[in-house]
């Protein structure tokens, strides 16, 4: 099977048709395709968010990852990028949404796209990627261990956000929710709390909590990495996305 | 977790960061997942010139043992310092 991918920095337009760098993955194939949306975690538009976009681009979808930092920090490493945007309080929610949008808007303007879009986020991303599935028509969304889908941040975070369980009701699409046992952030008391809402607005989902597993074990290059849960995590994502984008 | 737990302040004096040295105006405390030390947290901290850009930074990540002994030191060595120097 013929495999090549072309994976690049692109420019989207964003948030208030601001311009903003984002990375592409895409089958060298002429489609149709699915797409993509993977949404960064709080370390930023980093080497190993990049990867998870080729592999997608691998598995034969369209992949977009915007950088939701860019206008604080455009050209800085991501790390600096992570620490402006942290000070700052991290992302605002209209202009996540908006930036969803727009990268969204260029994964359907693809020519090969079968009119399909999805997200997928991780950490805060994970919020993310709900965020913007209860704010955007789309066909499919992942969240992995996003906090504060439900609860609040605690006293003294300088974190701008807040529950936003109360719009599950507007989710435009299945979920899919990976989560590890041993976090606390999400807690599984807080997860089961999002599926209990999910319940009982009569939504599609499917949630896997991993034990042995906590807050980020997606990431490959941290000490939180657990290979057997993202491995199997993986396989869920391939799975739900099969279903619901290809 | 991400914590985002964040103590700002306002410093005086220079670090010395990839481009060489510059003037730091602002710091930032946190614990927090690191980028690079081989720990699930760490105490991380950001000597900033945001005038200068996201780029005037220079970042220490310690582990939390490690930043309560850098504090015990400083403390120390400040304290014995001659009185009117500081």
């Amino acid at each position: 099977m013929y495999d090549a991918i072309l994976a690049e920095s692109i420019t989207i337009t964003g948030h208030g048709g601001d311009a903003i760098e984002a990375y592409a993955a895409r089958p060298m194939r002429p489609g149709p395709a699915g797409g993509v949306v993977v949404i960064h975690h709080m370390p930023g538009y980093d080497a190993p968010t990049k990867e998870i976009a080729r592999n997608f681009a691998v598995h034969g979808y369209n992949a977009v990852v915007p950088n939701l930092y860019f206008r604080e920090a455009p050209g800085a490493s991501p790390d600096d990028a992570a620490a402006t945007a942290r000070a700052a309080g991290g992302v605002p929610d209209d202009r996540l949404v908006g930036d969803v949008a727009g990268a969204v808007a260029y994964l359907k303007g693809l020519t090969s796209s079968n009119g399909k879009a999805g997200t997928i986020g991780y950490c805060s991303g994970g919020r993310q990627s709900f965020l913007a599935a209860v704010s955007l028509p789309l066909d499919a969304a992942v969240d992995c261990y996003g906090a504060f889908v439900v609860g609040t941040p605690p006293e003294g975070m300088p974190l701008k956000v807040g529950p936003i369980v109360d719009k599950t009701p507007q989710l435009s699409c299945p979920l899919l929710g990976l989560f590890g046992a041993d976090d606390q952030h999400p807690s599984p008391e807080q997860v089961a709390e999002l599926e209990k809402a999910l319940q009982e607005a009569g939504k599609t989902y499917e949630f896997h909590s991993y034990e042995g597993a906590g807050h980020a074990f997606f990431s490959v290059n941290r000490p939180a990495y657990r290979p057997e849960a993202a491995m199997d995590g993986w396989q869920k994502i391939f799975d739900f996305f099969g279903r619901y984008l290809a | 977790m991400c914590t985002y737990l964040t103590e700002k302040i306002a410093i005086s004096g220079s670090a010395k960061g990839g481009s060489g040295w510059f003037r730091v105006t602002d710091g930032s405390v946190y614990f927090d997942h690191p980028v690079h030390a081989p720990y699930g947290h760490t105490l991380n901290i950001d000597f900033l010139a945001p005038a200068q850009g996201p780029s005037a930074r220079v970042a220490v990540e310690l582990s939390a043992e490690s930043a309560r002994a850098l504090m015990k030191a400083i403390e120390a060595v400040l304290d014995s310092a001659p009185p009117g120097l500081e």
